[in-house]
């Protein structure tokens, strides 16, 4: 066998790109061998999503593929009909969201079934239809095969695309962020579904993810993206252990583990847009050890061990990754006389949902001390938004109290007192709708100060300015409107504003899980900063067990409306009590953990 | 843009352009046009480009009168509606729906024979009739508005119904509203254009688009542009008006952005 045919896949060089002639991405080379798994990791904007598209030959409206060329199963790809010929049978594609993906008004098994016949062209038995079921770790029986798409929960839904996908028996599978929406117990079985059926299919997998610690799991190697190129690509486990270049080290860096508690170091700057990428090495402004050259001259990957290879002529400098672990905070909890800034007790609360009353709280009591930080963690469905939303006063609860000041507050914002609505302020989940779009980000911050602080149109205007200080962005974004601002600065606007009334109690729901991960260590820092410069009690609700261990003192884990474990973050996480939290912790992925594996691997061959 | 300009202008100055009065008997009726008189005239000899000049003014005064007046009730009972999400949500929206559900020109003919004919029966029957498609509109948006983060921010702060629906809604419904506005005022202008049309509005001898293309159509064989000046004037009306709304809409995205 030739190496051509070996390999499930080769991107020679390849461009990309927009009708203005900006490459979205170039000199992208990659090798996949049958049966592999290749992480590719970046940020949004890096690329990866393009490169993904450009295997099948499918690139968006105004977009060329100008330069390189592609090769599947030892094909080359070389006019779109061939591009054709080769979607489903050489490779097809998992999309990140299987519930858009599959036709609603389509049974499972017709759906599958349709799969195979377009590709072969030949009748299918039911008994086909629900092997492949059955592969992917599904029910193959009648019953579920004429089951439609929304009786399926989010995870078998995901199961029955790469069953489908499969059904081709292709040379490669492209990936793209598979279990981004999905639970983390989710997450965990569908990664182990994928490895398994790498390993008794032989098919290659290029798994797409932003998450490097779901690529340590799952993937033998990695790439990881930048402004368009590869820069440093590897056997995951080198990458990940000792990252060569500085932005794969910063990404490592801003990854949160709930294994090891360590303060996040964010990397500074932006990614540069289309426009701004310039002949120089592009991540040459954020990096910490450019040296002349870099601003100049973009580098060459260069092969540093055998199969490493690494986009940085200053590779050598790069410092190790720093994995100790940060002992200091749980000591300050130690302290028990902290004042109580917030009180929770035999919470309850309901929503409609389709003419049905849903319970989302049931009986939660907790409470939040003066300047500390509580996590509510929980999967979705676990009530968790809920009860940020009545602490907020937009949901009514149908029993529980909640204490602020030792006063017990009202169930709707509009029947507490200004001093109650000053007090506990909210910053939600999506920055991109956090912000009214037709208010400058100025007009935003001003209004709490305004209204809930009595302040003057003066002394607003020089408060909108110190606290856009506070959350690190320059002042001239005062003036900008929320469309032209990142969600990251979204967000800071959003917290921006929530610190404006001058709060004692922020209440953040899962405001970073709509991030990047490098945007998410800027702003999960941010908040640790301003948390002691306002003294603010902070609740935390989030999926991210990293996130908790990055943050929070203690925790709360929910399981259908019920805190199921509460206690110190170290300890919990540590040793988890509950068989719930447990099987949390288990299926949460882990760089550590990936890390540790592998040390332990390695004592055996020794 | 341009077309909506110089129709309007023309209604609003035309009195003062008009080269003849618009009741006056002055040649054959049905004359060809002529270097004295550009469109000819009409069926009892009046001068159609005056007459032309003259009806603007009424047709368009009723129109923008009915499209504000179906704003007023539409906007409202769409904005409660769709903020409150409640009981009083579904008792206006099935208010809505009778009326919805009652044919246009049917209700416009009845009120007028029951309150008689004349300019402000017509505009109430208009608003009357294009309210329910306002307010769903409306309702629809604000519906969808006001799940967002930042009004759920504003009602956190405890921000007045008030202050919300006016600082942090309507700003953000404005694009589908502007847009609709074209396309309810081109409602209006044809309802009102047609009743006229069925001389049930306005009382002859009084210049009116509609009416002169009724009035005129016996003697369409003899000086077309009678009946084909008026019908022009409103369907440039029309389309002007629905291309400035869309242009306006769309500046109004690019200029702040929707995410």
């Amino acid at each position: 066998m030739s190496d051509a045919q070996r390999n499930a896949l080769e991107l020679k060089d390849v461009r990309i790109d927009v009708s203005s002639h900006d490459a979205i991405i170039s000199g992208v080379n990659l090798e996949m061998r049958r049966g592999e798994i290749l992480g590719l990791v970046g940020e949004s904007g890096s690329g990866k999503t393009t490169t993904a598209l450009s295997i099948f030959g499918y690139w968006g409206r105004g977009l060329k593929l100008t330069q390189g060329q592609i090769v599947i199963g030892g094909e080359v790809m070389s006019t779109q009909q061939i591009f054709r010929s080769a979607r489903g049978r050489l490779v097809s594609y998992v999309p990140q969201n299987p519930g858009v993906a599959l036709n609603p008004s389509l049974r499972i098994g017709n759906a599958i079934r349709d799969m195979i016949r377009h590709e072969r062209i030949v009748t299918t038995q039911p008994e086909e239809v629900s092997s492949m079921l059955v592969r992917v770790g599904l029910p193959g029986d009648s019953d579920f095969t004429r089951r439609y798409p929304h009786q399926l929960s989010g995870g078998q839904q995901q199961r029955v695309c790469i069953a489908a996908s499969l059904a081709s028996r292709p040379t490669l599978i492209v990936l793209d962020e598979p279990t981004t929406g999905l639970d983390v117990v989710t997450q965990e079985l569908v990664l182990e579904e994928l490895t398994r059926l790498r390993d008794k299919e032989n098919v290659a997998m290029l798994y797409i993810t932003h998450d490097l610690a779901v690529a340590a799991k799952i993937a033998q190697r990695i790439a990881v993206m930048y402004a368009g190129r590869v820069v440093e690509q590897g056997s995951a486990e080198e990458v990940l252990r000792k990252p060569r270049h500085p932005y794969t080290r910063g990404l490592v860096a801003s990854t949160p583990d709930h294994l090891v508690i360590r303060p996040l170091t964010p990397l500074q700057g932006m990614a540069p847009s289309l426009r701004e990428r310039t002949a120089g090495c592009p991540f040459a402004p954020r990096c910490p050890q450019r040296v002349d050259l870099c601003e100049r001259e973009l580098p060459e990957l260069l092969e540093i061990s055998l199969g490493h290879k690494v986009r940085c002529p200053e590779w050598n400098r790069t410092p190790s990754v720093d994995w100790t672990t940060l002992k200091a905070r749980t000591e300050v909890e130690s302290q028990t006389d902290v004042p109580t800034a917030l009180k929770v007790a035999g919470l309850g609360a309901e929503y409609r949902s389709r003419g049905q009353n849903v319970v989302a709280a049931m009986d939660v009591s907790f409470s939040v001390p003066r300047g500390g930080c509580v996590a509510l963690v929980g999967e979705s469905g676990s009530g968790k938004t809920t009860i940020a939303r009545v602490i907020a006063g937009l949901h009514a609860p149908v029993k529980g109290v909640i204490q602020f000041r030792g006063e017990s507050l009202s169930g709707l914002a509009k029947h507490r007192s200004i001093e109650q609505r000053r007090g506990i302020q909210i910053v939600f989940q999506n920055p991109s709708d956090a912000l009214n779009p037709r208010h400058s980000v100025e007009t935003a911050i001003a209004r709490p100060a305004r209204l809930l602080r009595r302040m003057n149109r003066n002394d607003a205007s020089s408060e909108v300015r110190r606290l856009l200080d506070a959350v690190r962005l320059p002042t001239s974004v005062a003036r900008r409107y929320p469309a032209e601002l990142s969600g990251g600065e979204r967000q800071r606007v959003a917290i921006a504003r929530a610190l404006a009334a001058g709060p004692e109690i922020l209440v953040c729901d899962e405001i970073t899980s709509s991030l990047d991960v490098s945007v998410q260590a800027v702003v999960l820092e941010l908040l640790r900063d301003i948390r002691t410069e306002f003294g603010l009690s902070i609740v935390f609700i989030t999926h991210d067990l990293g996130v908790v261990a990055t943050v929070a003192d203690r925790v709360l884990v929910l399981e259908n409306g019920l805190i199921c474990e509460e206690g110190n973050t170290m300890e919990v996480m540590r040793s988890p009590k509950h068989a719930y939290t447990r099987r949390l912790l288990d299926a949460a992925p882990s760089l550590i953990a990936a890390i540790n594996k592998w040390d332990t691997d390695e004592g055996h061959v020794d | 843009m341009v077309f909506v300009a110089i129709v309007v202008l023309l209604a609003l100055l035309g009195p003062l352009l008009a080269p003849y009065s618009p009741i006056a008997t002055i040649g054959i009726p049905g004359q060809a046009p002529s270097a004295a008189h550009i469109l000819g005239l009409d069926f009892e000899g009046r001068d159609v480009l005056s007459r032309l000049l003259y009806g603007g003014r009424t047709t368009l005064f009723m129109c923008v009168v009915a499209t504000l007046l179906t704003y007023a009730v539409g906007l409202t009972i769409g904005l409660i509606a769709g903020y409150t999400r409640s009981l009083v949500d579904s008792l206006l929206m099935r208010l809505v729906d009778v009326f919805l559900s009652l044919p246009a020109l049917l209700v416009m003919l009845v009120m007028v024979s029951a309150l008689g004919p004349g300019q402000f029966v017509l505009i109430f029957s208009s608003a009357l009739v294009l309210f329910p498609g306002v307010a769903r509109i409306v309702r629809t948006s604000t519906l969808e508005v006001s799940r967002r983060g930042y009004v759920e921010a504003a009602t956190a702060r405890g921000e007045s119904t008030t202050s919300i629906l006016r600082r942090e809604i309507l700003p953000n419904i404005a694009g589908p509203i502007i847009a609709d506005l074209g396309l309810r005022f081109s409602w209006s202008l044809i309802l009102i254009s047609s009743v006229n049309f069925l001389g049930l509005g306005i009382a002859p001898p009084n210049p009116d688009w509609g009416l002169m293309i009724a009035e005129n159509r016996i003697i369409i064989s003899e000086n077309l542009y009678a009946v084909l000046a008026p019908s022009v004037v409103i369907a440039i009306l029309i389309l002007g008006v629905n291309l400035v709304g869309d242009a306006f809409v769309r500046s109004l995205g690019e200029s702040r952005g929707q995410p």
